[in-house]
């Protein structure tokens, strides 16, 4: 969309009068501070942009926002959303979520939402835990979760959110950490650019309930640990010693000294079978933890489609008249 | 022939038959016929639920009633005076509700032994003289007779057979001394480019009329004269697209989009139909994966500033309490329609019941009072659909509006209003303000209690909603204890508000008396034509139909304690019953029937005659 007067704002713009109330050392905050910051790199009116949340620690976002907010409720974000965007497609309309908000209770929302390209940016929370109800396990906890729910260890296999939205045919994958500041606003914009439905699952920790869940890609020697994906670049990562290539369908990690980069899979994220396969290094033993944006592909939105469908609809039939369309049918006078 | 014409007042007839008979079809071609004619007319369409049961059974049969007349009348009749039975099934359904000495059509074609078996006969009704003490029976031969008229035309013995639906209109047609021209351009207009199965059709209907002209099977024919409706032009309509007009026009008045998200369900689905075939009007539908995104998706649309609509029927309405309750506390316009069907569960999904009056009053968690209002005929599904935009749109707030399958799919002619006449919807959104802080989302309007409609776009009002109660005025999250306290008094003031903008009650019938009859919703007709047959036989009785049941009218009080008793019929165990005695506490008698079909007419005076003994 092109703006006449490009707004100037700065991060504060974004800021709403509220107090923020999640926990001291929760990683909501880094999520909010740079959605805040990247907000306003986009040149886009303030009053343009939604955002639609549903229950949970994640879905308190949008009070924080000074922005125009919709608190709803649990799971049905993506529903409201699509309200919102239908009625109105020259918003920006983005939804905060979590794991059990968006993918437990609301995973009916969460797949059609996607499927239909509705072209809303859906940002997951995932902290493997539900953090507001007091720390049960949640739909991506690791099975054997120890939780008040689960004194035995959960029996729930997890769910991979990239796996389940490319499955939902999904336009914009990616993935993100609360921590990896840079690379968040990195992946706000893509989306935002995006045209389409999209979804950025952000490992976020919870540090009350389940903290240092993804240490392993948060600590000193997290470049060992995570992928950064850089389309048609060739996958390398722990600095550059070791890198991934496909053996058939198989990936698989190789040593970079004995090895040359011509070896190496090359990311490509107009790919979808390669998206499917990079999806499924998820919590992997032996495959880093792709990072980045995993699938990218233009295609017609639900919202602009609609708009195209009244607007071939008034031209072959005209803009209808009520009063006549009252009139219509077999008709008779009583004088 | 030398047959004589009677005149009569008004007739019922029943068209019965397999499902795949076209019953419906036929009945809906009656109808338009005599709608055009100009009688006054109700229908009561009656299908299974199944789409297809098994050809030939009880459970597949599919029936269609009108009641026309030269005078007003109210409903679709209790019994049919002539029943048009296609097969042995549709026989036995429907042969106990037919008036002593009414008549009855076969398809004599259909009364195979296998089909008599099925439906229960041990031998043909038609040969063994079980119904010729109390009707007159014509058998005709109409598979025999449409092969007959259809021959020479390149069409399967099957295709020809089942144009015996047409053949059986030709007969009514000639014994109510009906036109046929309507009927043979609706076929022209919807089998165009088939001319094969319009000339077949039309062949069917020819042959079945003067199949009538020509036999000795009638002796009579009989003549219902125009009705003398008031002044206007009129048109058949059923309570699914009036309540589609209704909303659309609401749209019109209020200079808004019409936005619909649902979930197909019956006996709604058909609003969600007529509405996405309206694209050109800029009426956006939204089928959603589910009801709950149904009204997550209209909340949204509302607070973009969108006429929000969706429909649904009770089990619909079960899983979007919760997102009801969130409409409640956001404050927001829109249009909440259940079109009722027998419940609980599942139920009767193609009968009509009144059971979910409680619901809508009461079925969410915590104090959300929503107003709801009742449509009473299938014509006026549109003026309730219009006032239930108008009212949510004034007040900010969801509005549930009940129909009834009876009224979904029921039809009666409709005078055509002037959309210039219809009271206005003024819309005003909140306009920005210069400076940023002083906007307050739940400021009230001093009269109606309304809060301020900011919509995403508005410069300066940037604001935020939700579920969390909230504080008064600024509309921030709040825990506070004297403002939950506020608040739930002012939701539940701001609906009683609405009183101020209801009509008065009217009272038919005197204003004190032996009787007063309390109905709402769908039951109108059948109370309005027993008050009248018991003003013909001079008893004090007096009706008076509920609109409105949530805000109850402000005069409803003082009318009710004139009468010695209060009578309330209703398609349920009686629900709007307690709500009268809780708030008069007046003891109202219940008439409770739940057999998936209207009240009689004779039932309600059967139990006015009882209480005045």
């Amino acid at each position: 969309m092109t703006q006449v007067n490009t707004p100037t704002y700065t991060k504060k713009d974004f800021e709403s009068d509220q107090a923020v109330r999640w926990c001291p050392g929760c990683g909501d905050y880094a999520i909010l501070a740079q959605t805040q910051k990247t907000m306003p790199t986009f040149g886009r009116k303030k009053e343009e942009f939604v955002f639609v949340s549903g229950i949970g620690c994640s879905s308190r976002f949008p009070y924080y926002m000074n922005s125009y907010g919709f608190h709803s409720i649990h799971g049905r974000a993506p529903a409201f959303a699509t309200g919102v965007k239908v009625a109105n497609p020259d918003l920006s309309v983005w939804v905060i979520t979590g794991d059990g908000d968006g993918l437990s209770i609301g995973g009916n929302h969460f797949m059609h939402a996607l499927r239909r390209n509705m072209d809303i940016n859906i940002l997951l929370f995932n902290n493997r835990i539900y953090g507001l109800t007091k720390g049960q396990y949640s739909p991506t906890s690791e099975v054997g979760k120890v939780t008040k729910a689960s004194p035995f260890g959960s029996l729930d296999i997890p769910l991979n959110p990239p796996s389940l939205a490319l499955g939902a045919q999904a336009t914009f994958v990616a993935r993100t950490i609360d921590r990896w500041q840079a690379h968040l606003s990195q992946m706000l914009e893509r989306s935002y650019h995006h045209d389409g439905g999209s979804l950025i699952e952000i490992y976020q920790n919870c540090n009350i309930f389940n903290d240092g869940t993804f240490g392993d890609y948060t600590s000193a020697d997290k470049f060992d640990n995570v992928i950064e994906l850089k389309h048609g670049e060739p996958m390398v990562f722990a600095k550059g010693t070791k890198g991934i290539k496909l053996d058939g369908f198989t990936p698989t990690v190789i040593d970079m000294e004995k090895h040359s980069v011509d070896d190496l899979l090359i990311h490509d994220e107009t790919n979808l079978d390669l998206a499917h396969i990079i999806a499924n290094w998820t919590s992997h033993p032996v495959l880093p933890e792709p990072i980045g944006v995993i699938y990218s592909v233009d295609k017609p939105t639900y919202n602009s489609e609609m708009v195209a469908q009244v607007d071939s609809a008034v031209k072959q039939k005209g803009a209808g008249k009520v009063q006549d369309l009252l009139n219509a049918g077999d008709t008779w006078t009583v004088k | 022939m030398g047959k004589t014409f009677k005149t009569i007042d008004d007739a019922v007839i029943r068209f019965a038959g397999d499902s795949g008979d076209g019953m419906q079809l036929t009945g809906g071609r009656f109808t338009e016929t005599t709608a055009v004619v100009g009688n006054d007319l109700s229908t009561l369409p009656d299908f299974p639920a199944e789409i297809r049961a098994p050809a030939g059974s009880l459970a597949g049969v599919s029936a269609f009633q009108i009641h026309f007349s030269s005078k007003d009348i109210h409903t679709p009749g209790d019994s049919p005076d002539v029943l048009v039975a296609m097969n042995p099934a549709a026989l036995k359904v429907h042969q106990k509700e037919i008036v002593p000495g009414g008549t009855i059509i076969i398809n004599t074609d259909a009364f195979t032994k296998k089909n008599m078996n099925f439906a229960g006969y041990e031998s043909s009704p038609i040969e063994d003289g079980s119904l010729d003490d109390y009707f007159t029976v014509i058998p005709i031969e109409m598979n025999k007779l449409v092969t007959a008229a259809c021959e020479g035309l390149e069409m399967s013995r099957k295709f020809v057979g089942r144009t015996k639906n047409f053949f059986a209109l030709g007969v009514l047609y000639y014994m109510y001394d009906r036109p046929l021209e309507a009927t043979e351009k609706w076929l022209e207009k919807k089998f165009a480019g088939k001319d094969i199965i319009i000339e077949a059709n039309k062949r069917a209907m020819n042959a079945g009329y003067n199949y009538a002209d020509t036999t000795e099977l009638f002796t009579t024919r009989f003549k219902v004269e125009k009705a003398s409706l008031p002044k206007g032009t009129y048109r058949n309509i059923n309570g699914n697209y009036a309540t589609a007009l209704g909303l659309l026009t609401a749209s019109e008045k209020s200079k808004l989009k019409l936005f619909y998200g649902g979930y197909p369900i019956t006996p709604a689905s058909d609003i969600l139909h007529t509405l996405a075939a309206w694209k050109h009007f800029g009426v956006q539908t939204f089928q959603a994966e589910d009801e709950i995104a149904g009204i997550s998706s209209i909340i949204g649309a509302a607070f973009t500033g969108n006429l929000s609509v969706t429909a649904t029927s009770g089990p619909g309405i079960a899983l979007k309490g919760e997102a009801m309750g969130l409409a409640v506390m956001i404050e927001l316009p829109m249009v909440i329609i259940n079109v009722q069907r027998g419940g609980p569960s599942t139920g009767l999904p193609t009968k009509t019941e009144q059971a979910d009056l409680n619901q809508a009053l009461y079925g969410r968690n915590g104090e959300a009072p929503i107003p709801l209002i009742a449509a009473s005929t299938p014509g006026d599904c549109f003026y309730a659909a219009y006032e239930a935009s108008r009212i949510a749109l004034k007040y900010m707030t969801p509005v549930v509006l009940l129909s009834d399958g009876y009224l979904a799919n029921g039809s009666e002619p409709w005078k055509i209003p002037n959309v210039k006449d219809l009271e206005p919807i003024d819309v005003k959104f909140a306009k920005g303000s210069k400076s940023k802080d002083d906007f307050l989302p739940y400021e009230r309007d001093n009269k109606t209690l309304s809060r301020p409609w900011a919509i995403p776009g508005t410069p300066g009002l940037e604001h935020r909603v939700g579920g969390l109660e909230k504080a008064e005025n600024t509309g921030h999250v709040s825990y506070d204890p004297d403002n939950h306290q506020r608040m739930v008094e002012l939701r539940q003031e701001k609906v009683n508000r609405i009183q101020d903008d209801i009509a008065k009650t009217e009272v038919y019938g005197d204003n004190n008396g032996d009787v007063l009859i309390v109905s709402w919703g769908g039951t109108y007709g059948s109370c309005r034509s027993a008050v009248e047959t018991l003003h013909e036989d001079g008893k004090s009785v007096s009706h008076i139909h509920l609109r409105w049941i949530s805000p109850l009218p402000k005069d409803l009080g003082e009318i009710i304690i004139m009468f010695k008793n209060v009578l309330v019929p209703e398609i349920n165990m009686g629900q709007l019953i307690k709500l009268l005695r809780a708030e008069y506490l007046v003891d109202a008698k219940g008439l409770n029937q739940v057999t998936g079909r209207p009240i009689s007419a004779t039932r309600i005076i059967e139990n006015v005659n009882q209480l005045i003994g």
